[in-house]
């Protein structure tokens, strides 16, 4: 009969695989693997990123060309319809990911450093620095968010998007510098901290790698949420009119077709599909929440095990 | 007590920062905008009113700044906050007046409602960790959490009122009514709520679960949990006064914040369903360019903030003992 040829049996990459996957340096990916809302709202993150950079790839259409049949319904070369002005609804759609994207992660990036370096270190510092601090980040917090960009807004008619940017990121990082305080103080008094401090570690030090790394399933919390927060409040403006109308984004997209009465007048893809975008776009930065409590956190492990040792 | 203090303390100061915003604010702008809503006005109100106006915002007036300020500041802890160009003769402090209730009903029973069932269900899904709850509920909250307000408000619009036509159109009651305390009236304006109320309990519930179910998964890790465990304590007695009762404490921050946003948040909603609340109005204000109503309706809005944020702190204080002992 015929001899056996030696090689790797199909079990064996299977571990090879599994062995990868449970290494220290595979634990994002393990998470991520693992979790399947973490993995959707990876690929859908993904995606985004994919019609931000190349959009031409995938609508090949001018999103500004008014050269279509007007308010036509979705065919082959219109996918989504077209608008009341003429334009290809599909190409607008591909082309607003950009805007979006962009004031997402930079909005969200800029709070979360803003959160982290105030929240942490008014907690960590205590007395009058942390009375400054927490009476900085109130008088940030108690200034709602949306009314004072609405009223900025207001004032400075068509201010551009490095405005729209500056004041997202003034309004969106309080709310996490306080949840990080709060964190953070209930951690002040623990053991491992007092030990850091016994042993003379200077006190960026303490902040940065004895504190920060216990909280590091907050701060990602906290950058997607002041992403979510970003996409949602720009989108908001935008579609009362308030942001610059002939940019190309999802929130302008909506402020045109609620204008024409997309909905009512049988092009409701044009109002919806902006709208759906948006809510996808938030729903990767809410999903991605949960991988993170996985990784950031060690505490969560050991209860896992526990739980399931408990109640078979 | 000196906690007590210091919260007050803080209440003054952040009411002054906001005032002060409000002053500098239109003056900050190239080419101060309010120029150009005096000079639409000019001719239609009288001139005393004009004039105030003309003070209040730092146009055509002789008074230095910081006479301004001082003036502005008077008026405004006095109530004085001027005349609505756009509902004139009507000072703001009437039409303010008008619109507070619906929004301080619609969107503060909906918040507290949204606040108290969704901290139950990240508790309660925190504490099952991976069961059916909690692989259920919790995911589908936070995608529809991350839905647009407005979009979820035309969506609801598009299907329960224009395809079946089961909920009125928008606005806050029906324009044949008379209003009063009947039960027909009563009714009527809970028609008229039920859709605005959906949009804001299923946009904001999700943060809630997300935040408590999360905070309580790390104070479950906590050794006075095991503790707890150890002593054989009873499961509801554990999840409820030594997992919940710690996790519940950045949630309540969270609240804080969030009841502000009872005011302001709602603003897209109120915008989309006509309802006549603060949200809306202030959106009519800017386009109206009526800034003395909208600056007002602003102050509004941050006070209500503060008042929350003071209450939170006092409750927290009952829930946490460090607080009382560290500060």
């Amino acid at each position: 009969m015929a001899t056996v040829t030696v090689g790797p049996p199909p079990a064996r990459v299977a571990e090879l695989v599994a062995r990868l996957k449970s290494g220290t340096a595979g634990n994002l990916g393990r998470a991520l693997l693992g979790n399947r809302k973490a993995m959707a709202g990876s690929v859908l993150l993904a995606f985004f990123a994919f019609c931000a950079l190349f959009p031409r790839v995938l609508a090949a259409d001018n999103p500004n060309a008014e050269i279509y049949a007007r308010g036509a319904a979705p065919s082959a070369a219109h996918l989504l319809g077209t608008t009341s002005y003429g334009q290809d609804v599909f190409a607008q759609l591909i082309w607003g990911t950009r805007q979006s994207l962009v004031i997402a992660l930079v909005v969200g990036g800029l709070a979360t450093v803003l959160s982290v370096a105030i929240g942490v270190t008014a907690a960590y510092l205590g007395g009058i620095a942390d009375d400054l601090l927490s009476l900085f980040t109130d008088v940030f917090l108690v200034i709602p968010a949306f009314p004072l960009i609405v009223v900025i807004a207001a004032y400075s008619k068509n201010g551009g998007d490095t405005i729209l940017i500056a004041v997202l990121v003034a309004t969106g990082w309080s709310y996490g510098a306080r949840q990080l305080r709060s964190q953070a103080l209930s951690l002040r008094s623990r053991d491992f901290l007092v030990a850091a401090k016994l042993r003379g570690e200077r006190r960026w030090r303490i902040i940065v790698f004895e504190i920060l790394p216990t909280m590091t399933s907050l701060i990602v919390a906290n950058f997607l949420g002041a992403a979510l927060y970003a996409v949602l409040a720009a989108a908001g403006l935008q579609f009362i009119g308030l942001g610059n109308p002939s940019s190309m984004s999802w929130g302008t997209m909506l402020y045109w077709a609620e204008n024409n009465e997309a909905l009512q007048a049988g092009m409701p893809l044009w109002a919806i599909m902006p709208g759906i975008a948006i809510a996808m776009l938030g729903g990767a930065f809410s999903l991605l929440n949960f991988a993170f409590d996985e990784i950031g956190n060690p505490a969560l492990r050991p209860v896992r095990r526990a739980r399931v040792r408990r109640d078979p | 007590m000196s906690y007590v203090v210091r919260r007050l303390g803080f209440f003054v100061v952040t009411l002054w920062s906001c005032l002060t915003i409000n002053f500098v604010l239109p003056r900050l702008m190239p080419g101060n905008p309010a120029i150009a809503m005096m000079a639409r006005f000019r001719g239609r109100v009288n001139g005393q009113v004009l004039h105030a106006l003309e003070i209040a915002f730092g146009v055509n007036t002789k008074q230095s700044e910081i006479s301004q300020y001082f003036g502005y500041l008077g008026d405004t802890l006095t109530g004085h906050f001027g005349v609505s160009l756009t509902f004139f003769p009507d000072t703001v402090l009437q039409v303010v007046r008008s619109a507070i209730l619906w929004t301080l009903v619609l969107v503060g029973v909906t918040t507290i409602i949204g606040f108290v069932l969704g901290t139950l269900i990240g508790m309660i899904s925190g504490w099952r960790r991976g069961s059916k709850l909690d692989s259920i509920l919790p995911p589908v909250f936070v995608v529809t959490s991350a839905f647009p307000y407005f979009f979820v408000a035309l969506l609801l619009l598009l299907a329960f009122s224009i395809t079946l036509g089961w909920t009125p159109l928008g606005f806050g009651y029906s324009n044949t009514d008379t209003i009063g305390w009947t039960w027909h009236f009563i009714g009527d304006v809970l028609d008229h709520a039920i859709l605005p109320a959906c949009t804001i309990l299923i946009t904001s519930i999700g943060g809630w679960i997300l935040t408590m179910r999360n905070n309580m998964i790390t104070t479950l890790a906590e050794d006075y949990v095991r503790m707890a465990r150890a002593k054989g304590l009873s499961p509801a007695r554990i999840m409820m006064d030594y997992a919940g009762r710690n996790a519940i404490l950045p949630n309540l921050t969270g609240f804080a914040m969030s009841l502000g946003f009872v005011v302001s948040g709602a603003i897209l909603v109120e915008y989309v369903f006509s309802y006549p609340g603060l949200g809306y109005m202030l959106l009519e204000a800017v386009q109206n360019e009526d800034f003395a109503l909208m600056q007002t309706l602003f102050l509004l809005i941050t006070v209500a903030v503060l008042v929350a944020v003071l209450v939170v702190d006092f409750v927290t204080l009952v829930l946490d003992p460090r607080t009382r002992s560290e500060r």
